[in-house]
């Protein structure tokens, strides 16, 4: 459902929910918290430099977690990292999105076997909202991942469904 | 003027007798006793003849057979030539003598090799771990390291 | 009360009013630190007393790693190390085995991996000095800089398929040769380049706001920067005429005629930070000329004609081998046991030494310079944390 898609032919007049334009508005304005980790953070700055302009998205870096509403986990989480990144996590302001970037963060990566100081998976201290996979993801694919989470954003709810409608359904 | 690692050799057991020349021919190195490394480090960078203002780098090693080992390599800026060390300890008494007052570069890297292998060095002004966090247990780079089942809360394997 | 007062009446007539110190931490998360780095400062107001740097965020185990797979597995894992000069590390490494195993290359591939290692020097320099103008708040000049990186990296897709880390050059050669029309598109590129550095000179370097930030800043005499062991720009920034390619000579870098460029304070004290941020701006230049000329001579060939079948060096055998990363000296100890894995590969990074000086030269700036000394350091976490 486009927030467009019911809009009237002449004046300026567009029909939608409260939680509609709410949701566009924030898809639109995604801040980016500017936390690179490894390899992946280059790509992410490739991202946002001229080539693929991440800007167009509405993506402004951040150097605040409390003024940012997506953390992109970009490069490998170590161990002494995991409970800064937890930290970080919790300073940001609700709603919060975190992005994995790269097999490092979803996983482990290379580094899931004998890496003895690598946390495996940034899933165990934070909750993902995206996956991108690659070692590292090109810039595009951070693009594509970036698209999915707008698409998630899109369909956030402020009521949250009662056990009962899910049953009428 | 260049000096190959015999001759080094030869210059440096007119001072000290105790050093032994491991004959390599790929890789020919200078053992020094663990006690008199700092001396021996600092005759090599003050004789005008040697001069090794640069230390490259300075590894640690578990040879797996229940000794560590400490590797200098050593070059000199003014004449261009380069040097081996090695320093091989026992592993339940792994202590070497700091040369971080010879060369600053060895701070770091002695730290690193505490860090990572429980190497000792005596004199180091601040031996503290560099890499792990400093509530870690254990030296993981040693041969047989067992990587702990969980670090705060954390699992560790995979 | 009275006390207290008298005290201090007393401290400002003497003009020693003692100040608490107050400790700032500053990262793992910051802007400025390029990474995930932590730096500890004691300061006096604004002034830095001491700076104690935290490392090891990014500890990703790489030596354990090498130990525990065969030599040509380790290469990639040495791409990670520094992750903005990954074909100059592939280098440094694959030339300690193949000395270990006494390989003589083709011509064609000593050829193909100097021109890879000078256009990796160039994009890797390119994202130093973008991001260094960043730090010092000239957003402009980084999305020229990228722009121009992106033009490398188009050929080293092409070439190897990566974008960022490449697993290129193997022990004995290359994973494959180049692409059809390599030499045309790097000397169109090596063309097209060159006029970028005279913008970004006029664009930043000689800007009267960038000079004032960083012209007399955190001075690295050339005594201290020697005894540190600090190398790559940092130790020509301070006026050492030292470079590995020269002075070292690896690969076929001897047969070329180009200078090594060394700091020489144009605008300020020789060895502050602008220094360093020049001697990357004219290697670039230098890189170019490389280039070109390893062009003109480029030979035909198979490139895969050295790869061994099985690498296993002799038992005891180790070899240190070192090579000019665009950071500085990046050295590779390699011990082998006789089996098909190393039994000891250790990584002298160049970050971790030119960072260990940070200290020395920062004491008495301000914060806001600190930030200028750290970007003129240009560290790389990968490789300092290892």
């Amino acid at each position: 459902m486009g927030l467009l898609s019911q809009q009237y032919d002449d004046g300026n007049i567009v029909l939608t929910t409260a939680e509609g334009v709410l949701n566009w508005a924030r898809l639109c304005s995604l801040y980016q918290m500017s936390f690179g980790l490894a390899c992946c953070a280059i790509e992410m700055m490739a991202a946002s430099a001229s080539h693929n302009d991440i800007m167009r998205f509405g993506v402004i870096p951040r150097p605040s977690p409390r003024q940012s509403d997506v953390m992109i986990v970009a490069g490998t989480v170590t161990l002494k990292m995991a409970s800064r990144l937890k930290r970080l996590y919790e300073q940001m302001a609700e709603p919060r999105y975190v992005v994995s970037m790269g097999s490092c963060s979803n996983c482990g990566g290379p580094y899931w076997e004998h890496g003895y100081h690598v946390l495996k998976g940034v899933d165990r201290v934070v909750p993902v909202d995206v996956y991108i996979p690659g070692c590292p993801p090109r810039p595009e694919a951070l693009l594509e991942g970036w698209m999915r989470l707008q698409e998630k954003v899109r369909t956030f709810t402020t009521v949250r469904p009662k056990a009962t409608d899910n049953a009428a359904a | 003027m260049a000096l190959s690692t015999p001759s080094i050799f030869e210059h440096l057991t007119a001072a000290f007798p105790e050093l032994t020349l491991a004959h390599d021919e790929a890789a020919p190195c200078i053992i020094v006793p663990a006690a008199g490394i700092k001396d021996v480090c600092l005759q090599l960078r003050d004789h005008p003849d040697t001069a090794f203002d640069f230390l490259m780098s300075l590894s640690g090693i578990d040879f797996a057979d229940g000794t560590l080992g400490v590797v200098y390599h050593l070059a000199s800026m003014t004449h261009k030539h380069k040097l081996t060390l090695k320093v091989v300890v026992p592993k339940d008494a792994p202590h070497v003598v700091s040369v971080e007052k010879v060369w600053r570069t060895a701070d770091w890297h002695e730290r690193e090799a505490f860090d990572l292998y429980g190497i000792v060095f005596d004199g180091h002004r601040d031996l503290r771990r560099i890499l792990m966090p400093y509530d870690w247990e254990g030296h993981p780079l040693l041969k047989d390291y067992e990587v702990p089942e969980f670090y705060n809360g954390m699992k560790v394997p995979y | 009360m009275a006390d207290l007062k008298e005290n201090i009446a007393e401290h400002i007539e003497s003009g020693r009013l003692k100040t608490d110190e107050l400790i700032l931490h500053m990262g793992p998360q910051h802007p400025s630190t390029h990474g995930v780095l932590r730096l500890e400062l004691v300061l006096d107001g604004e002034i830095v007393v001491k700076v104690i740097p935290h490392l090891g965020y990014l500890h990703r185990c790489f030596e354990k790693h090498a130990e525990a797979m065969t030599y040509p597995q380790v290469i990639p894992y040495t791409d990670r190390l520094d992750y903005l000069a990954s074909m100059n590390n592939n280098h440094g490494y694959v030339l300690a085995v193949e000395r270990m195993l006494g390989i003589e290359l083709p011509e064609r591939v000593e050829y193909i991996r100097v021109i890879m290692a000078e256009l990796q020097r160039i994009a890797s320099h390119l994202v130093a000095v973008g991001t260094y103008g960043l730090d010092i708040g000239a957003f402009t000049p980084f999305l020229y800089l990228f722009r121009d990186r992106e033009y490398i990296l188009d050929i080293f897709e092409k070439t190897c398929g990566a974008r960022l880390l490449y697993n290129y050059f193997w022990v004995g050669g290359l994973s494959h040769d180049v692409h059809t029309g390599f030499e045309k598109e790097v000397g169109d590129f090596v063309k097209y380049f060159r006029p970028t550095l005279t913008e970004v000179n006029t664009l930043l370097n000689y800007n009267k706001i960038f000079v004032q930030r960083t012209a007399n800043v955190g001075v690295l005499p050339a005594d201290v920067a020697i005894s540190y062991g600090c190398s790559g720009p940092m130790l020509r920034g301070s006026g050492v005429d030292f470079d590995l390619r020269r002075d070292d000579p690896y690969s076929i870098y001897d047969r070329f005629d180009w200078k090594v460029i060394v700091g020489d304070g144009e605008v300020g004290t020789l060895g502050d930070c602008w220094d360093r941020n020049m001697v990357r701006m004219k290697e670039m230049a230098v890189s170019c000329d490389i280039i070109e000329q390893a062009l003109a001579s480029f030979p035909e060939g198979d490139v895969t004609t050295a790869l061994p079948k099985r690498i296993r060096p002799p038992k005891g055998a180790e070899q240190y081998a070192r090579v000019e990363n665009p950071r500085g000296e990046l050295g590779f100890y390699v011990v082998s046991d006789g089996t098909a894995n190393p039994f000891r590969v250790k990584c002298r990074a160049p970050g971790f030494v030119n960072l260990s000086v940070i200290d020395e030269i920062s004491q008495g700036h301000l914060i806001s310079d600190l930030v200028a000394i750290l970007g003129s350091i240009d560290i790389v976490l990968g490789e300092i944390d290892r």
